[in-house]
């Protein structure tokens, strides 16, 4: 049960980010919705919660990838909710292509949002977690941080890093009973994968079929609710990346 | 003059009196690693209410009172 905790989840206006937000709701989590530019999408999540789950719902616009707008989203959700207990770093984005013609702005771009995003939302809420002398951090990673895709260097770059980011700041931060974790899905049925279900994709995966959210989502809760887990990375991509 | 608000905030965390905490005491030797000097920096912010940009080393105590007063000025 995570009754009474406050979870800030980025990129809650739909696909993993949504499910992730409407599952700790469920388990009792009062919710701070993240997301870039997608506020309809994000309130009609915060609604479901509400809704359905009886607890506290907001939107709060931001971009990830800019530090002084992370830090000053984490006061606004810090004022309006008293503090944060688990952030989950789920905002993502891809931009693939051939490393031969690759432009330097889809490498960075990719890596600003899924990198950097991360590491500033960990950086400010830090100090709240060292208050509270609690803490969990979930990172949406991907199998592709841990094999590798064609045509998705950049992608696979920052997810890989996320993986050596999340291992450190569980090392860093343990000794204050906070914990840090990643999920790495493999193809999971969302915006991002839209055009991608062909046969050939779906062969490579053991169990022979896409994800849902909803799978990613009961992963993030465990997570959550896993007290002596830190330092994890949780695959859920149907054999994929064994 | 924060001395006295980092040594009570020093002697909470470790246990010991704060007339053992001088301005000369050094923090390792105090048993204040690392991250317990952000975490004692983070309670300063919350007392003196501004925020403190630690971006270089402070050893000492009195080092960090100075630190404090040089970012106030
Ligand atoms: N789908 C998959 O198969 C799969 C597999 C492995 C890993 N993942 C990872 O899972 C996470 C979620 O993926 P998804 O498939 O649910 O993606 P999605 O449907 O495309 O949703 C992306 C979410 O991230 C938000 N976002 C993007 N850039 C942002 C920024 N700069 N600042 C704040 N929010 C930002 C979007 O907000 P707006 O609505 O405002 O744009 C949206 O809420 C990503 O990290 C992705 O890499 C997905």
């Amino acid at each position: 049960m995570l009754k009474g905790k406050v979870a800030l989840v980025t990129g809650a206006s739909r696909g993993i980010g949504a499910a992730i937000a409407l599952e700790l709701a469920a388990r009792g989590a009062d919710i701070a919705a993240v997301c870039r530019s997608g506020r309809e999408a994000a309130e009609g999540v915060c609604a479901q919660c509400r809704e359905r789950y009886g607890v506290r719902a907001e939107v709060f616009l931001c971009d990830v990838a800019d530090g002084e707008a992370v830090k000053e989203t984490v006061a606004r959700v810090r004022a309006a909710f008293g503090t944060v207990h688990i952030l989950v770093n789920n905002a993502g984005i891809t931009r693939d292509g051939l490393i031969a013609r690759m432009k330097e702005a889809d490498f960075t771009d990719v890596l600003n949002t899924n990198l950097l995003g991360a590491f500033h939302m960990i950086r400010h809420c830090s100090g709240l977690f060292l208050r509270n002398r609690e803490g969990c951090i979930i990172n949406i990673a991907s199998a592709a941080g841990l094999m590798g895709n064609a045509g998705q260097s950049n992608y696979a770059a920052s997810k890989a890093g996320l993986i050596g980011l999340t291992k450190s700041v569980a090392r860093e931060l343990a000794p204050r009973g906070i914990r840090c974790n990643a999920v790495a899905p493999g193809f999971i049925r969302t915006d991002m994968t839209r055009d991608q279900e062909n046969a050939p994709l779906l062969a490579g995966i053991p169990l022979g079929s896409m994800g849902e959210p909803e799978d990613v989502a009961r992963a993030a809760a465990y997570l959550a609710e896993a007290d002596y887990v830190t330092g994890a990375v949780l695959r859920v991509d149907g054999g994929l990346a064994m | 003059m924060y001395f006295d608000a980092i040594a009570k905030i020093v002697a909470e965390r470790t246990g010991c009196s704060v007339a053992d905490v001088k301005p000369e005491s050094r923090f390792a030797d105090l048993g204040i690693d690392s991250l317990d000097t952000v975490e004692l920096l983070m309670n300063l912010e919350d007392v003196i209410g501004m925020e403190i940009e630690l971006d270089q080393k402070v050893e000492t105590v009195g080092a960090l009172d100075r630190f404090i007063q040089s970012k106030q000025a």
